[in-house]
Formats: structure tokens, C-alpha cells, sequence
């Protein structure tokens, strides 16, 4: 107990420094020591390659070292621009993911009596087993969808199977998922949990943008003089970047860092101006920023004469909330998102209200904060970047939120160019490069295309080789209303991959968890182990993780990053790709297609949707070798190619690229390089075009675009090509008040977040005993004050309750975050402390996602 | 199943009716520590900590004296619940006869009293005779040493607290001083660790001098000779006075060594023993008995009986290892 | 019987006696003596073994605990124990491993609530005043922040938040662009509990927490920091000087306390003083 350290690092320093000391003075060491210290510096059995992190957005490359087929160690790449060869403390533990104690390693299927029974137990099937079972619902819930729709047009179609796909999906995975709902089974009944994540960033994007993600990347990091932190924690969610952000704050003189937050947290250590502000009140204060830049004339006039437009949103849209809901009962406009034209004039007007004074008062942050908020903004010569993650997103505003920002940044021209950067974060290692970029959401196609439109329809039936009307044109159920769908009975097959719905969709004990234990309803989770969701099945699918299979990640900078498969998965697991496509062959084109369509198309009569969607020409166009090799010669497996007799990954993305790479695609922008050069590269920022990556986007000399648009545009100015007329939207959104607020009865706000030791609701991190013990439990943080009044001191348990439902947890007054009065934060990573009892189902009507950061709640002693 | 040295006149009586006493001593013994144990199984604290000091039902604070002593000649004031503590101990043995706290509660008694079982059913002879006053050498010794090192020395080796805090808390290598208790009871001197050298115990018997319980032999003239209660008590020298009236003394056993374990009033089947309340003021006669007596004669008596006492308690003294006749 | 003994005690018994008292005296005072040698050594405590809160130091506590395993009872996380015989520490004294479990520094002290004797100091009623230990970063090598990796986990866990562990922010010269989050412990506001040894996610901790004669420093006592002084006394303690003067060419000023020689700011076209302006002309 006293001394069990084992010697061997100390040992390798000291011999290192014997060594390095032995040197300088010229003395010849005994061999035994000058070996140790060789032996120590390279293991010569390891097999490096790369890989991104399995973990957040900002897509880190670490190095694996596999030996004799296991993982088993890892380092930061020290050649990857993002990292440097640095981590945080998740990456460090990257090969732990893998091994956690109680991987599943088969599938697993509710039974009673040998049979299959929602309320049986779980047992080992086979796969076989386990797919017959739940092809059989899946036709059942096709073959009522196809009586259901039979007269309607495409555009009316709906479906009774859903997926739930992941931005922690690799991009093949989303590729195949997208294909296999929207084009092979008719429905748009596909969203990711990036949906409770990215969809009001994505939604903005596209609204003020024409086309999606941000225009800059992180080497504003080092570029910008003032970095505005609009409800992201990036020194716990974005730690390298975080790391980044500092070093520029260190060096660079009159770098100053403001941060706005409903509460104190770890990025506040950094905070030139700490601005901590009222719920909802970010709408206001952003409105305020425009209006100071008018009234003080500073914005840019010459920039918004020649690529800004204004317009108006419609206002008192209602919260997402179900229709019967009396808040959406009172809303004017539940649900509109059109935008009206408008001007300068009407929008100076619109903001006019959002004095100093008004915008003090509603959100309670004292005027100097704002006003040196606000100047930061208006100075022309200062260079700002504004990060957002989760307290824009996760908002019944969010989209409004995320514009109101652009607003500002377009008012002043501070957009586009190094250090002038408005930047979504992400959450997950592709949320931008499956979810967004793959299109694997209920209203979208690949590469910026939507199901709405027919000519993007058209285009993905001609790439996928479909009869024409064969993609249903109808918005599919996003995640929330998947959810109240199967409550409903109106959604009866759902197949869950890549992520941890039940603990992460708002509402479980009204809506998820009814949802998914109707009798009606068949629950399939695809997950490497037992999660909260999984327990929540009727069937639970073995899965292979992270690099256990062959993969490519898309970050929040536009880099998509590619991996090989490293190492077998244990046991049955399959990857969500195997899965995905040998599940296709379960169908054939009679199940899913109603006759009139297969007439259209009769050499698919008779075929499986394998068959027609994978094997197809295109997808299995890449021969596979037997192996994948890397430059250096090593050789690695990979299952799926092994089993479908060709290289599926390359055959997938190359038909993707025909979406953003082709001659004839109808958005560009999305341009990405051909497969192999992802395999040889730490990763490309797409646009790639002639092999070239794309920094900052929009800008005359950075991307190429912008010429081939605009043959007239000035050097070094900025062109929009998003929209059709080169213009960006300014688009009035006025402040309207959260979903719930406190009253007497629940009279505290209650937000929810992550920390930095966890991540993906925990499911792997938790896993990691190290992580697991540096924070083993969710708890409340609270003020000191309101912990008092509550009779609670520190480390107590307390009872903390909503309308929807109640957790326990210990009290937090001294803990990293320091909520102020009136408000306590509740991380969401743990299992035991499903914080989603509490939440509110409230969604932004426009993005659909839910906001997580407020509803009411109250705390007590238990 | 004990063997008495010549058997009795009187009939056997049941089994149940010869072990009630320690029947209900065991009982709580083993109550008093499951009191100790089990509570945490449950969530809630019946009593926590352990002899050396307790809280019961979070409101009776109890603390063994002695160790409160050792703690205060080191030089350490107690916190108030200690002192209370140890006050309601002392009241508690003052009253009920200090040595009580030997055969009722001490846990070290199953231990000896088991050594003592097997050593008469195996008949085995244990020869090593020390003289039963070395615990008041070891109780000076055990106060002195903190006096001297600031130190609680006894208890690094304490077998009392140590069990019952093994019991509790873990025994670690702490058995092995059980272990050595017992067979040192076994197998070198009989009854040698409680009745001869255990300093708590002599703590014990000096806060109980004054107690007004005590074991009596009422019905001494029914006595056959049988033996089975010297066979039986753990400090058979108390047991001699009261019983044959050596030198005048009463029937009360007024010895503070005397645990009151009650072995001898169960064991007689002639019933010569029973339980006598009151304050022995005289040789061996309950003052109330006393009383009766005339003033005049009660002061004779008082100087012929203070006289008997100090030499008997002299004789103790010296030479406690008094053969059994 | 008694007048045999008597007798006895008269005669040769007396010399029995008194060399019986001898024998028993010289047997005690050995056992004495005996365990006394033995407590001085099992009376040391090891390092790796930290007392609960409002310990005394460790001759005091030895003396005053009465080893009842109150305070073990009381700790409402189970992270303190007894030493049971044959370990290093005490027998029967409260004692917890940082690495196991550190002190969860309840507001109310529960343990010291218990002790019936001032084993624990009943004075400590603000358990930011506890002394169980102290922190230091034993290994900068093997702590994975001074290499520039975003852990933080002691810093983050410390329950004596950013006064006990802060953040030093250097700037990573190996990478270029990243910032170090370095920890630094800080002996005046740490009390020890083993929070952060027990949360390091290395494999052995890079931070451990050591009774606090083992690793603490002293200034000599006749040194004061000097910036320290003067921000506490509100000023010089020594008169401030006289305006300084210096020779300097145009537009250069010289700050004395500060940034030293300055280029003046090219901002106004005209010097503050007009008879410069008319004196010298300029373009004229």
C-alpha cells in the first residue's frame, strides 16, 4: 500500500536525463541504461496510425497503436493542426472506450417462451434471428404505410418506420442510412441526434447563408483581437480549442475575451467581461448590439449596400410543443418560419426599442458589460470571433438566436475574413460531416438538398439511379415528434444507432419512454453497450465502435478526417454499416414500393433493396484487395468490405461525391477530394477544388467560388453564393420569452449541460474507471444563497423536481460552475441521474430542437 | 457437563434452569455488539463507535473511563460529550458493580470464559499461578505510561478494545492478541488474563466499591461442599467468606472482584446463592441487616470488623492464589 | 487458616514478600517498558495515511484519541477508517488514503461533531480551516498539463476552488498556438482532503497529498515580497519620488514606473504646446 508505484516512467525519466546529462559532459554510459532508454522511446511492435477523436466536434487526431490486434495505446498526433499532438482528458483515455467491461457481443432480443415478447426478457439471438424478427415489424409498419399513402402524392407520403441516426456516425454510415430510409424504404422518418444539437445553427445557416456551416475555421483562433463566448463552455466542451483561444488571449496585446452565459463556468476564469445574464435574454442583448452599432453609426454601410439584405421573421411562432399544448394554442403563428422583406430603415427601427437601458433591465447584466460588449462589436478596427454552442442551440429561439448573431457580424462586415468570424461549434465528431453534410435529417438529402424541393429530388433519384418519384416529399418526424409518434401509435418501427435517446430526448417519462414501450411499436438499438436506450429496446444490436471499423469524421471547421479499421470488434458486434445494408436485403422492392412505382422501373422488380441501392453499380464500383494498406506498408482489415466483396467505404463516398463533387450538382460549395486522399491526409476543409482546401469561405482569394460566381467581384471582397443573389439575410428577430419560466410553485431555472471528463451521455466515458472517478456523479450546482434558503448545504442529497418528473442528486455549491441565484445546472452524463426526466419537450419551431437550457424546476431537502 | 469435584447431595436440576444466567449474559454480550454491528446494515445507527466510546440512538454518549484517563494524563482535554459519557459509565458501574461490565458487556469474557470451558472439559491443568493483585500493577502501569510517553500506550495492545473494535471495525492482525489471550487462559494460568492481569477490569472493580448489587449466599448453611460454584466462578476467592463465614463476614460477597456474573447462584442446586441489594457497609452484612442490630454492638462490631476487613483485603492482597480446599 | 498466614506474614513471609514485590515490580516495569518501545514505533504514521479533519498533530492526537470510531461512523461518505493491528498506522486511529477517497469537506464536520475527545479539534467549525494535509504536484513530468493536455481534473474537483489549485496560464512554445493550464498549488488555502490525488487520472497520481511538515516551505523570516507589502499597506511604504525629468528626443517619453521609453503617439498632427508649434514651424 505504501510504495506499489510502479518505477517504469520515473525509471525512463531518469534514465532519459542520465542520458541527455551523459551527453552534454561527454561520459560514456553503461550500455544496460543507454538501452533501457531506446527500448523506452519507440516500441518497435506497435502499429501507429491515425485517427480523430471519437469524442467532440472540434475533431482532434490522436495516433492508435494496435498490437497483436488490440489497441493498446494511443498519443496526440503531433503533426495535426488542430492538436498539435495535444488532448484533452476524453482523448487520453481513447483506447479505454473500447474495453469497457460489458461490451455487447451479441445481439439481443426481449423473449418469453422462446419467442419474441415486448415484456420477455432479454436473450442471445443470432443475427438472423434478430433481423427476421425486426424485418418482420418493418414490413408490417411498410406494408400500412403503403395502404396509407396509396392516391396520395409524394409530397403527402408519411411512413410508420423511423431511424435515429448519429452525428457520431461515420459518414459512409449516414450515407448508407440516408439511402436506405429516403430512397429504399420511402421514409423521411431519418433525423440525428444532431437534431438536439445543430438543427438551430443549421437552420440559421441557411436562412442567412443560403448553405450550411461555418464560413471561417479555427485558425481564427489565432486571428481575432476579441472572442465573444455566446453560450459555449469551451474550456470544459472544447478544451483544445479552448487551449487555442487562451494562448491568443496570453500573446496578443489588447486580446480581450467576453463570455455571456445563464451562469458562471470554467470559461469565466479567462472573461475580460463577465456577463452573466437572465434565460432568453440573449435575444435581447444581440438586438441591443445591433441597435448600438446603428445608433452609433459605426456599421459597415458600404458592406451592407452591396451583400446584405434585410428581411423580417415572423414573430409569436409558438414553442414546438404538441399542437393541443396551450402555448401553442396562443401562438399567433405556430411553427412559420417565412421571412418578409424589409430594409435598413425598418430594421434600425425594429431594434430601436433594445436601448442600454431596456436590455440592462430585462437581462439583468449591468450596462457597463454591455456597453463594452457592444463596442467590442462596433470598433471597426478590432477583429471579433464569436463561438456558440449548446445556449444558442438548445434554445426555443435558437434559430433566431444564431441569426441575431449574423446580424451583428453582418452590420459590420466582421465576417468571412481571418479573425472576423461568427462559429458554430459542434458537439459531435460529425455533426457536420454525416448529420449536416450527409443530410441524414428528416427534411434533407445530401449535400445541402432538401426533400421538399422536387429539382433536388430529381437530382438524388438520378444519382441514386431511382424511378423518378420515388423520394417522398414530405418532411419526415423529427426526433421530439418521433417520439410523440410512437406515443401515438403513428410510428411503429424505430431503429436507434450511434447515440442514447432516452437518456438524451427531453420529456422520458411522458413522451420517450411511452414511446418506445408502446405495445405498438418495435424499438431496435444499435450500441457498443447496455445504454439507458438500450435498456429501453425490444432488440439491442451489437455494435463496433470508433476504430473497429473503417471511418471518416467531418468537424466543425469543415475538415473531414478519415480512419482505418484498427481492430477487430468482440465478439457478433457489426458495424452500423454492416448492419445498415445487410438489413436492406431483408426487403425486397415489392415490400416497401408500391407496384405503380416499380412499374416505372421494371428491372428492379423482384430485386432486394441491397440490390438496388448498394449493389448497384456504383457503391460496390471499388474492387476490394483482400486488404487496406497505408503508405507504410502495414495492412489492415476491414470487416465490411471483407464481407460484401468490395470496398464499401470507398464505393459509398465516391457515390456521395456525386452529390457535392459532380459537374452537374445543383448547390456547390461542398466540393470534397477523392477517397484515397483523405486516407493520406490529417484531413481536408472542404470546399477542396483541385485538390486546394477552402479557409475562410465567401471571400474573393480564399475561395475559389466566389470568382466562378461573381466574375465581377472586387479582390479580397466577399460574395455569397449561398443565395441566389450573392447576398447575406439580416433577419429582424425580436425577443419573446422563454417556454417556462419559474413561478411560485417551480421557482428555479434549471439548465442542463455536460463537463469536460464526459461525453455522449457518458455511455463510453463512464466506462473509462479514470474518468468515472474523477466525476462519478451528476450533481446540482447551485448558488450558495439558494442552497441555504433550501435548508441544503454541500454534498447533501436533494430531490430536484419539474412538472415532468423528479432525480435525485447530491448538492454542488463550490464545484466549477457557479449558477447565480435563481438558477442550478445539472450535467446530463449520468445514467443514474436521468436529467431528462426534468426537461421540457419545448423545441424551436423552426430547427425542431429541443431546448435543454431552461424550464422550471425547484429544489428540495429530501 | 461440568464436572463438579464431588458431586452434589441435592437433585440435578434442568439444564435451562443451570445456565439462565449465562444464557442472558450471552445474550448481551452478543446484543450489545450486534447493537454495534448491525445498525449500518440498515441504513441507520443503532449505537456507533464502539466500547471505547459510543452514541446510541444519536443521544446516549457513552466513554470508558479509563481510556478517557489515559487520553487526559497525556495531556488532552476531552470534548463534553466525553465527559458525559464516561460520567454516565462511571454512575452507571458505581452503581452496578463495577465488574459487571466484565461478564456482561466485555466481549473478552467469551473469549476467557471459553478458554475456561475447554480447560475443564478437557482437563487440562494449567499450573502457572501469578498472583491476581498484578492488575492493579497493570492498571498503574497503564495510567503511568501515558504520564510518561503522552502516549496511549496500552492500547496498542489493549486485548479488550481491540476486539471489540475488530468485532466492528476489522480485525487485522488484532486476533493474534486474542489468540494469545486465550490460550494463554488455556493452557499457563486459568481464568490468567480477567482475573489476573486485565487493567480495565481492575478499573472496573475500583468504580464498583461502593455498589449496592451484589451476589450473596443467603442459604449458606444448605451448602454441601460440592464445589461447583468455585468450579465455576472466574475469582473464586470472593466466594470463600461469604459462603463459610471466615472470620465473621456476612453472606454478602462484598469482594469489588466479584463480577456478578451469577454462575454460583445457578450452578448451586441447593440454592445457596441469590442476589442481595443494599449498601454493604460491614463485613459481608448488607447495612439494612445491620441496623437491626444494637447501636452499642454496632460500633464493637464496626472496629472488631474493620479490623477482620483490612486483614482479609491484606490477605487478598498478598495471596489471592488461594488453593480451592 | 488466617493465623497460619498471619504468622506467615510476621516472619520469613515478610521477606517473600517484599522480594514478591520486587519480582512483580521489575515483571511490570518490563511490560512498561516493553510497550512503551513498542508504542514509540507504532506510533508513527506513515505519509500516505492523512488524519480525518481537526486532527492534532500527530504526538497530540496520539495521546487524546480514544480510538472509538466515532468519527468513522459519522463520515456520511465511509472514506475514513480504523487502523486495524499489523498496518503502519496507529492501531485503532481514524485515518483515510487520498487515493482511495479523499475528505469530502462537509460543511457541518460530522467527524469532528463526534469525537468525544479533542482527538479532533472541536474548535474547527469552518472545515476550510482544516489542516488533513497538503497538496503538491509531486511528478511535473508525468502530469499530463504541463504537457499541454486539457485535464484540469484536480483543479476542477478541488473543493477550495481556485485558491487552493489555480490555473497558472503559460503558453505552450512546443505547439505554438496552445496555452498550458498548469496547476498550482497553494499551501495557505489547501487543507489537505486528497480530492485532487484521489481524482488524477494517471495511473499513479502526479498530485499527492503529504502531511504538511513533510513538503511545506518557509520564507526566511526576515524577507517580505516587496510588491506584496506595498499592495497591503495601499502604497510606498517608502515616500514615492520626486517627478523625474529625462533628456529625450522628439516624440519619445519615458515612463518611469511603467512601460519605460515610449514612442509617443503619432495621434494629434500638433504638439500639446503652441509655442512649439510657432516657435518651430514645421513645414514652413
Amino acid at each position: 500500500m505504501t510504495d506499489t508505484r510502479p518505477m517504469s516512467r520515473r525509471d525512463f525519466i531518469k534514465s532519459q536525463a542520465a542520458v541527455a546529462a551523459a551527453s552534454v559532459a561527454g561520459v560514456t554510459l553503461p550500455a544496460s541504461l543507454l538501452a533501457k532508454a531506446q527500448d523506452q522511446a519507440a516500441d518497435p511492435d506497435i502499429r501507429w496510425d491515425k485517427a480523430p477523436c471519437r469524442f467532440c466536434g472540434t475533431g482532434c487526431s490522436v495516433l492508435v497503436g494496435s498490437k497483436d490486434g488490440r489497441v493498446i495505446a494511443s498519443q496526440g498526433d503531433p503533426d495535426a493542426p488542430v492538436n498539435r499532438g495535444l488532448n484533452c482528458i476524453k482523448g487520453y483515455f481513447l483506447p479505454k472506450i473500447l474495453y469497457g467491461q460489458d461490451r455487447l457481443t451479441q445481439p439481443l432480443l426481449r423473449k418469453w417462451n422462446g419467442k419474441y415478447d415486448k415484456d420477455g426478457d432479454f436473450e442471445a439471438v443470432s443475427w438472423d434471428e434478430a433481423f427476421d424478427v425486426m424485418a418482420e415489424h418493418w414490413k408490417r409498419a411498410l406494408k400500412r404505410s403503403m395502404e396509407e399513402n396509396k392516391g396520395k402524392s409524394v409530397d403527402e407520403m408519411t411512413s410508420r418506420v423511423g431511424m435515429f441516426g448519429s452525428g457520431q456516425w461515420t459518414v459512409w454510415e449516414g450515407y448508407a442510412a440516408s439511402k436506405l430510409l429516403k430512397a429504399g424504404m420511402r421514409s423521411n422518418n431519418l433525423d440525428p441526434n444532431a437534431r438536439h444539437c445543430m438543427a438551430s445553427a443549421v437552420g440559421a445557416f441557411i436562412r442567412a447563408f443560403g448553405i450550411d456551416e461555418p464560413m471561417g475555421c479555427y485558425d481564427d483562433l489565432e486571428h481575432a483581437d476579441v472572442f465573444v463566448l455566446w453560450g459555449a463552455n469551451m474550456a470544459e466542451m472544447h478544451p483544445i480549442l479552448w487551449s487555442r483561444l487562451t494562448d491568443t488571449r496570453l500573446s496578443k496585446p489588447g486580446c480581450e475575451v467576453h463570455v455571456l452565459s445563464t451562469f458562471e463556468h470554467r470559461c469565466y476564469e479567462l472573461a475580460d467581461n463577465p456577463i452573466i445574464f437572465a434565460p432568453q435574454t440573449d435575444l435581447a442583448i444581440l438586438n441591443y448590439i445591433a441597435n448600438h452599432i446603428i445608433q452609433t453609426e459605426a456599421y459597415d454601410k458600404d458592406f451592407i449596400d452591396k451583400h446584405v439584405q434585410f428581411e423580417t421573421a415572423t414573430t409569436d411562432i409558438g414553442y414546438g410543443l404538441r399542437p393541443d399544448h396551450p402555448l401553442e394554442q396562443q401562438a399567433a403563428n405556430p411553427g412559420v418560419g417565412a421571412k418578409h422583406p424589409s430594409s435598413f430603415e425598418a430594421f434600425a427601427r425594429q431594434v430601436e426599442p433594445y436601448t442600454l437601458e431596456y436590455v440592462s433591465e430585462l437581462s439583468g447584466v449591468p450596462k457597463e458589460n454591455l456597453l463594452r460588449l457592444a463596442r467590442a462589436y462596433a470598433d471597426p478596427k478590432k477583429k471579433v470571433s464569436s463561438y456558440w454552442t449548446m445556449g444558442f442551440n438548445q434554445h426555443t429561439r435558437g434559430v433566431w438566436v444564431n441569426g441575431n448573431l449574423y446580424n451583428v457580424h453582418l452590420l459590420m462586415g466582421k465576417i468571412s475574413e481571418p479573425g472576423n468570424s461568427p462559429f458554430s461549434l459542434t458537439g459531435q465528431p460529425s455533426a457536420c460531416g454525416t448529420a449536416r453534410e450527409v443530410g441524414t435529417f428528416a427534411h434533407r438529402l445530401p449535400a445541402d438538398l432538401v426533400v421538399k424541393k422536387p429539382e433536388h429530388r430529381a437530382f438524388s433519384e438520378q444519382v441514386w439511379k431511382l424511378p423518378e418519384g420515388t423520394l417522398n416529399g414530405k418532411v419526415g418526424y423529427h426526433a421530439v415528434l418521433m417520439h410523440r409518434m410512437m406515443k401515438d401509435g403513428l410510428m411503429n418501427c424505430y431503429w436507434q444507432l450511434c447515440n442514447n435517446n432516452m437518456q438524451a430526448a427531453p420529456n422520458l417519462n411522458e413522451e420517450s419512454y411511452p414511446g418506445w414501450r408502446n405495445p405498438d411499436v418495435f424499438v431496435t438499438v444499435s450500441d457498443p453497450y447496455p445504454t439507458v436506450s438500450a435498456q429501453a429496446a425490444d432488440l439491442v444490436l451489437p455494435t463496433s465502435m470508433w476504430v473497429e471499423k473503417e471511418g471518416a469524421y467531418g468537424n466543425a471547421e469543415r475538415r473531414t478526417q478519415f480512419w482505418r479499421e484498427q481492430t477487430d470488434a468482440p465478439g457478433e458486434s457489426k458495424s452500423d454499416l454492416w448492419q445498415i445494408m445487410e438489413f436492406s436485403k431483408r426487403f425486397t422492392v415489392e415490400d416497401v414500393w408500391p407496384p405503380a412505382l416499380i412499374e416505372t422501373a421494371p428491372e428492379y422488380a423482384g430485386k432486394t433493396l441491397y440490390e438496388i441501392l448498394f449493389a448497384n453499380g456504383e457503391v460496390d464500383r471499388f474492387p476490394y484487395e483482400g486488404k487496406v494498406m497505408d503508405a507504410r506498408g502495414n495492412a489492415y482489415r476491414n470487416h465490411e468490405s471483407e464481407h460484401f466483396g468490395y470496398y464499401v467505404q470507398k464505393g459509398l463516398f465516391e457515390e456521395y461525391r456525386k452529390f457535392n463533387s459532380g459537374p452537374d450538382i445543383i448547390k456547390k460549395g461542398h466540393e470534397m477530394a477523392p477517397f484515397q486522399a483523405y486516407h493520406e491526409s490529417r484531413g481536408l476543409r472542404w470546399p477542396v477544388i483541385d485538390g486546394k482546401e477552402t479557409l475562410w469561405r465567401f471571400r474573393e482569394g480564399y475561395d475559389p467560388h466566389v470568382a466562378a460566381f461573381n466574375p465581377e467581384v472586387e479582390k479580397g471582397d466577399v460574395y455569397f453564393y449561398g443565395n441566389a443573389n450573392g447576398r447575406a439575410n439580416i433577419i429582424f428577430a425580436p425577443y419573446e420569452p422563454a417556454a417556462e419560466s419559474p413561478d411560485a410553485e417551480y421557482d428555479l431555472w434549471l439548465c442542463t449541460g455536460r463537463v469536460l471528463e464526459h461525453w455522449h451521455s457518458g455511455s463510453m466515458t463512464r466506462r473509462v474507471p479514470e474518468l468515472y472517478r474523477a466525476v462519478p456523479d451528476a450533481v446540482i450546482y447551485m448558488s450558495k444563497d439558494d442552497a441555504k434558503a433550501r435548508r441544503l448545504r454541500d454534498g447533501q442529497m436533494a430531490l430536484i423536481k419539474t412538472r415532468r418528473g423528479q432525480i435525485k442528486a447530491r448538492v454542488e455549491t463550490r464545484g466549477r460552475n457557479r449558477p447565480p441565484n435563481g438558477l442550478v445546472f445539472v450535467p446530463w452524463f449520468d445514467a443514474n441521474r436521468l436529467v431528462n426526466k426534468l426537461t421540457l419537450d419545448a423545441t424551436d419551431p423552426l430547427s425542431k430542437e429541443t431546448d435543454y437550457k431552461k424550464c422550471a424546476c425547484r429544489v428540495e431537502r429530501v | 457437563m461440568i464436572q463438579p469435584s464431588s458431586p452434589s447431595t441435592a437433585p440435578a436440576r434442568p439444564w435451562l434452569q443451570r445456565h439462565r444466567w449465562l444464557l442472558l449474559r450471552r445474550f448481551n454480550q452478543l446484543g450489545i455488539l450486534a447493537m454495534f454491528i448491525l445498525p449500518p446494515l440498515f441504513g441507520g445507527m443503532f449505537a456507533a463507535g464502539n466500547l471505547s466510546s459510543s452514541m446510541t440512538l444519536d443521544i446516549l454518549p457513552l466513554t470508558d473511563p479509563l481510556l478517557l484517563a489515559q487520553s487526559m494524563l497525556t495531556g488532552s482535554w476531552p470534548a463534553l460529550t466525553g465527559f458525559i459519557g464516561a460520567g454516565l459509565v462511571v454512575v452507571f458501574y458505581a452503581l452496578l458493580g463495577g465488574r459487571v461490565f466484565c461478564s456482561w458487556v466485555c466481549p473478552v469474557n467469551l473469549v476467557t470464559d471459553f478458554a475456561a470451558w475447554l480447560r475443564r472439559r478437557l482437563g487440562i491443568r494449567a499450573g502457572g499461578r501469578i498472583s491476581r493483585s498484578l492488575r492493579w500493577w497493570m492498571l498503574g502501569l497503564v495510567l503511568l505510561l501515558p504520564l510518561v510517553t503522552g502516549a496511549m500506550v496500552w492500547e496498542y495492545v489493549n486485548p479488550v478494545s481491540m476486539l471489540h473494535r475488530g468485532l466492528i471495525f476489522g480485525f487485522g492482525w488484532a486476533w493474534l492478541i486474542l489468540a494469545a489471550v486465550f490460550l494463554y487462559d488455556l493452557l499457563v494460568v486459568p481464568r490468567g488474563w480477567c482475573g489476573h492481569l486485565c487493567p480495565v477490569g481492575a478499573c472496573y472493580a475500583l468504580i464498583g466499591t461502593r455498589a449496592p448489587v451484589h451476589i450473596a449466599a443467603p442459604r449458606r448453611e444448605r451448602c454441601d461442599d460440592c464445589m461447583d460454584c468455585f468450579t465455576v466462578c472466574p475469582e473464586p476467592q470472593v466466594i470463600k467468606p461469604a459462603l463459610k463465614a471466615a472470620g465473621g463476614h456476612g453472606p454478602v460477597i462484598d469482594s469489588i472482584d466479584c463480577t456478578k456474573c451469577g454462575r454460583c447462584i445457578e450452578v448451586c442446586d441447593r440454592e445457596v446463592f441469590g442476589l442481595a441489594l443494599g449498601w454493604v457497609g460491614k463485613q459481608g452484612f448488607l447495612n439494612r441487616d445491620r441496623d437491626a442490630h444494637a447501636p452499642a454492638e454496632r460500633r464493637k462490631n464496626a472496629l472488631q470488623l474493620r479490623e477482620t476487613r483490612a486483614a482479609s483485603l491484606r490477605r487478598e492482597a498478598q495471596d489471592n492464589n488461594v488453593s480451592i480446599p | 487458616m488466617a493465623i497460619d498466614m498471619q504468622s506467615k506474614r510476621n516472619g520469613v513471609g515478610r521477606r517473600d514478600f517484599l522480594t514478591g514485590l520486587a519480582r512483580t515490580a521489575a515483571g511490570v516495569g518490563l511490560i512498561g517498558l516493553g510497550l512503551g518501545l513498542y508504542s514509540r514505533r507504532a506510533a508513527s504514521l506513515p505519509a500516505w495515511a492523512l488524519r480525518p479533519p481537526g486532527a492534532l498533530p500527530e504526538d497530540d492526537f496520539d495521546g487524546a484519541c480514544i480510538r472509538c470510531g466515532l468519527c468513522v461512523r459519522d463520515c456520511p461518505f465511509d472514506m475514513l477508517h480504523l487502523a486495524r493491528l499489523g498496518q503502519d498506522i496507529p492501531t485503532g486511529t481514524p485515518y483515510f488514503i487520498a487515493r482511495e477517497a479523499g475528505c469530502e469537506m462537509c460543511e457541518d464536520i460530522p467527524c469532528v461533531k463526534a469525537c468525544p475527545t479533542q482527538a479532533l479539534d472541536h474548535g474547527l467549525t469552518d472545515i476550510n480551516d482544516a489542516d488533513m494535509g497538503l497538496a503538491i504536484v509531486s511528478d511535473q513530468d508525468a502530469c499530463i498539463a504541463f504537457q499541454g493536455l486539457r485535464c484540469e481534473v484536480c483543479f476542477n474537483i478541488c473543493p477550495i476552488r481556485g485558491e487552493a489549485i489555480s490555473l497558472d496560464y503559460q503558453r505552450n512554445q512546443r505547439s505554438g498556438k496552445h496555452a498550458l493550464f498548469i496547476p498550482v498549488v497553494h499551501a495557505d488555502h489547501c487543507t489537505g482532503c486528497g480530492k485532487c490525488e484521489e481524482a488524477c487520472i494517471l495511473e499513479e497520481a502526479a498530485i499527492k497529498v503529504l502531511p504538511r511538515h513533510l513538503i511545506q516551505g518557509k520564507l526566511g523570516e526576515h524577507y517580505r515580497l516587496g510588491w506584496e507589502q506595498r499592495q497591503r499597506a495601499g502604497g510606498a511604504l517608502v515616500t514615492p519620488d520626486a517627478e523625474h525629468r529625462y533628456n529625450l528626443p522628439e516624440g519619445m517619453r519615458y515612463d518611469h514606473g511603467g512601460e519605460g521609453l515610449i514612442e509617443a503617439p503619432g495621434d494629434a498632427p500638433f504638439p500639446s504646446d503652441p509655442l512649439d508649434t510657432l516657435n518651430r514651424g514645421g513645414s514652413l
